[in-house]
């Protein structure tokens, strides 16, 4: 269901996930256990979605901690960040509270990875997302998106990047 | 490949020759553990490489994680501003399990600076700006976390121990030589 409504809107792939021109697809995850997010919701402001392949990674720079650090810089632009991981909601939040995230964290949950796989950004053989980033326009199209190896964190340059690029964008504050 | 966005200049904390034909930078955090064993680590390869070799450190502190670690970069640069910056980092480091008011009163006495002077500067956050600015710069720069290194402007994604970064500073080395 959700590959074939992905194919349906997403012309433009490469090496796997939707590239800058496709229309983001749409979706509704928990982001708490007892409240969802749809991302259509967020039109009219830039989404950075950052698919990542699990919670809990045994290192002090990874990457929804360091994005945390930057979030002052993200949000200059008006952007929100999600992050999203096949995590259920309640690691989801014993992690963000431990490590005192400040962006929501969605489940891409049940069915697994479903999301994940219409951004073309699921690794089927572990069952976790890729570490796939977009940045989503205020309109809801894919202005940039970045596929890192899996051990390499790819940090937030790219994302500054396409952020400071989006030609629709508003001002930075 | 993430590259190094914001050229190294006189304003910046460097060990070593400019002509050296290689320059490794740190983006750091004094309370990261991590840091704390890269530290001894970079001290063995400036003795390896002796005048070949520069180190530039610039602040990276994630202050959501490390709650010291925003006090002690602005507290190494206040003594930086008195040209004893590479005495406190080195002392920061050395007492890493300690970062607190008390050991950076103990340090800038050791050193010689005013406590007074060392307690307004926090207060006022005089060295806040110059702490931010490493730091933006690292982001843009392709930064995923400390510490990340820097050779010869290339990121180095490999781990931090001694013999992995001494084989790619050899192979920077190399490419100078044959460039």
């Amino acid at each position: 269901m959700a590959q074939s409504s992905a194919s349906k809107v997403t012309p433009i792939h490469s090496g796997g996930i939707l590239s800058a021109g496709a229309v983001a697809p749409n979706f509704t995850l928990h982001v708490t256990p007892d409240q969802t997010l749809t991302l259509s919701d967020l039109l009219g402001r830039p989404v950075i979605l950052a698919f990542y392949p699990a919670d809990w990674s045994p290192v002090c720079g990874d990457q929804m901690a360091l994005y945390n650090e930057i979030l002052p810089e993200f949000r200059k632009y008006g952007a929100e960040l999600l992050g999203v991981s096949v995590d259920g909601s309640w690691c989801h939040d014993a992690f963000a509270a431990a490590r005192h995230l400040h962006f929501p964290l969605l489940s891409d949950f049940e069915p697994k990875g479903a999301v994940a796989r219409q951004y073309g950004a699921y690794r089927a053989a572990d069952g976790v997302c890729d570490r796939a980033l977009f940045v989503i326009d205020k309109k809801g199209t894919i202005a940039w998106s970045y596929c890192s190896p899996v051990a390499v964190n790819p940090g937030a340059d790219g994302i500054l990047q396409a952020l400071e690029d989006l030609p629709n964008k508003d001002l930075p504050k | 490949m993430a590259t190094l966005k914001v050229p190294i200049t006189a304003e910046d904390h460097a060990q070593g020759l400019e002509s050296a034909d290689v320059t490794l930078v740190e983006y750091g955090d004094y309370e990261c553990p991590y840091c704390g064993q890269a530290y001894p680590v970079v001290h063995q390869l400036q003795k390896q490489f002796a005048k070949r070799f520069r180190f530039v450190f610039r602040n990276f502190p994630l202050s959501e994680m490390h709650p010291h670690a925003e006090a002690a970069a602005e507290v190494a640069e206040f003594a930086g501003a008195q040209g004893k910056f590479w005495e406190m980092h080195d002392k920061l480091y050395e007492n890493q399990g300690r970062l607190g008011e008390a050991l950076y009163v103990d340090l800038a006495e050791k050193l010689k600076l005013s406590t007074t002077a060392l307690h307004q500067a926090l207060q006022q956050k005089t060295f806040e700006a110059r702490v931010r600015a490493d730091f933006k710069g690292g982001v843009r720069s392709g930064v995923n976390g400390t510490p990340t290194f820097f050779i010869n402007g290339h990121r180095h994604d490999g781990s931090f121990d001694f013999e992995t970064l001494v084989s790619a500073i050899r192979q920077a080395m190399a490419t100078v030589k044959s460039a």
